[in-house]
């Protein structure tokens, strides 16, 4: 199926010099949740901001739903809903006038019904009348969250969505947004959360420093996620694996003394019991074994933090 | 493609509601100031005024008045319209919304004119209880009246110092473009001074269609203030068309 959003070598570069954006490539696919995950300042947000055109682009193009950013803004736009990372409201207007106001900019003619269904999806119906500047905090968020459904979106941006938000208020959060993906709608949110990815994402990329560096199926890197390994430190030095052990997925060090156990946590029998009585029966002796699990924000933390140990830093 | 009406409506009603709700200072502290003038200049002064090409100076320059007013309501409220979302950051969803610059300035700029028009009329009807006055053409009077609120209402979208234009630009353009007085009463070289200012052909061209008297011929008031008209929109078309100022 054609992707929804084709991003090719994108780059942007702002006035003050600063590479926010350093050649990304990327397909969305028509309907999945995309999680976008990255540390402060990777450029998640100029990436959103590009897409929906609040920021003009260095390099590269852009297309949603066939629609090019820039020469067919009207058509890109129009499918877009974008919830602002920052909370950026009216004041004085009320929840249903600001509502409806975005459903006329983005091209809409008037359809209360919608607007009730969105508010009372987003449990605002009761506030429907009060005065934004009267809201709280996790409010505010839901009343951008229907300004940006107001106009029926193929496409929501979540730029930071349950950044300061409680909970309770996540999760029912999270709830909205599954049942917008059961209704077609496709999402992409940005999120320094991994369980919200986790919790959330078909698929999650990692952006740092301008780059994407990883774009993975959400499954296959709870696989790895899922992966625990045994490091058992050997009394002797072993030549090779003995071929009594060769059902089990181990590996040898280099210089023979450590000996790893991949196994899956996720499964009834992990094997392990197994694994000692038959190394016990080999003579096979250890002194100490400890367990690793490469979890979700390992990977994260791997990617995006490998160069930051740089000699400078390390020097005194 | 065509126009995304519903946007330029959504904008021209949100505006105008921003006018409802602030209703105080949008209306009543002009007209108030306005009769404050009237009360010093017409009445007070104008006494001892003669008669300015045959007309009685308390009449002579309600005009004058009704146009400083339209100059600085129209330049504040556009541009306090478009900056204000700027300084909160509402104008990301401007920005992100499937509109063109032309729809944007259209109800922006026509919520400003529109309010300003209000105001120009209510500020006639106040002079009304001061002064006889005659319109001796309506028709054009509010030709003037229309063409400069949308003039000044775009003028405001190109800056962002929401105090400083009206105060800095357009008081002293209105107060030296013959509001409260006669170009004709200027030493020439004066007078020639006068004519680079843009508000006289707007007050000239005004006063003639209440009381056929001008400072300079109405068909040159008319045309120049459509070409301030057009040069204006040029200018806030390309602002928004190159996002100066309000995208990175």
């Amino acid at each position: 199926m054609q992707p929804i959003i084709s991003i090719n070598g994108l780059s942007k570069t702002y006035a003050t010099g600063f590479h926010a954006l350093k050649g990304i490539d990327l397909e969305i696919r028509r309907g999945e949740i995309f999680a976008l995950l990255g540390p402060n300042g990777a450029g998640k947000t100029t990436l959103i901001n590009i897409i929906c055109g609040i920021v003009n682009l260095t390099a590269g193009s852009v297309t949603v739903d066939g629609h090019d950013i820039i020469t067919d803004y009207r058509g890109a736009r129009s499918i877009i809903g974008l919830v602002p990372q920052e909370l950026h409201t009216d004041a004085f207007e009320s929840v249903w006038a600001t509502v409806n106001f975005s459903r006329g900019l983005f091209g809409k003619p008037k359809n209360p019904a919608h607007i009730e269904k969105v508010l009372r999806d987003l449990s605002l119906w009761d506030k429907k009348d009060s005065k934004i500047i009267t809201l709280s905090g996790g409010m505010k968020r839901r009343v951008l969250i229907a300004k940006a459904l107001s106009h029926e979106p193929d496409v929501l941006f979540l730029d930071e969505p349950t950044a300061g938000v409680d909970v309770v208020l996540r999760k029912g959060m999270w709830q909205v947004v599954r049942e917008l993906r059961a209704s077609g709608v496709t999402v992409i949110l940005t999120t320094h959360y991994l369980e919200e990815a986790e919790e959330m994402a078909d698929r999650v990329g990692v952006i740092d420093k301008g780059e994407l560096v990883l774009v993975e199926d959400k499954a296959a890197l709870m696989r790895k996620l899922g992966k625990k390994q045994l490091v058992l430190h050997l009394q002797d030095k072993l030549e090779a694996i003995p071929p009594a052990l060769s059902n089990y997925r181990l590996s040898l060090s280099e210089d023979g003394r450590e000996l790893t156990y991949s196994y899956d946590t996720q499964s009834e029998r992990t094997g392990i019991t197994d694994l000692l009585a038959d190394l016990s029966r080999g003579g096979i002796r250890f002194n100490d074994l400890h367990t690793i699990q490469s979890s979700l924000e390992d990977i994260f933390v791997d990617l995006v933090k490998s160069d930051l140990v740089t000699p400078d830093l390390v020097t005194p | 493609m065509t126009m995304n009406f519903y946007a330029v409506r959504a904008i021209y009603v949100f505006e105008m509601a921003r006018t409802g709700r602030t209703l105080w200072q949008s209306i009543v502290s002009p007209v108030i100031s306005t009769s404050l003038y009237f009360v010093v200049f017409g009445a007070a002064m104008g006494a001892n005024i003669t008669e300015i090409g045959g007309i009685a100076y308390g009449a002579f320059i309600v005009p004058g008045l009704i146009m400083l007013m339209l100059l600085t309501q129209s330049t504040a409220n556009a541009s306090f319209g478009i900056y204000f979302p700027k300084f909160t950051g509402t104008i990301y969803e401007l920005l992100s919304a499937p509109v063109s610059a032309l729809e944007i300035a259209l109800g922006y700029v026509g919520a400003a004119a529109t309010k300003s028009i209000i105001l120009g009329l209510i500020i006639l009807a106040t002079s009304w209880l001061f002064v006889p006055l005659k319109i001796a053409h309506p028709f054009w009077m509010l030709a003037f009246l229309v063409l400069t609120a949308f003039t000044f209402s775009i003028w405001a979208d190109g800056f962002e110092k929401l105090q400083f234009i009206p105060m800095l630009i357009i008081t002293p353009l209105t107060f030296l473009g013959g509001s409260f007085y006669s170009i004709n009463v200027l030493p020439p070289f004066w007078q020639t001074v006068s004519l680079f200012n843009p508000v006289v052909y707007l007050v000239s061209g005004f006063r003639w269609s209440f009381y056929e008297v001008a400072d300079v011929h109405v068909g040159v008031s008319l045309a120049v203030t459509a070409l301030f008209l057009v040069a204006c929109l040029a200018a806030v078309w390309w602002i928004f068309r190159t996002g100066y100022r309000l995208k990175s």
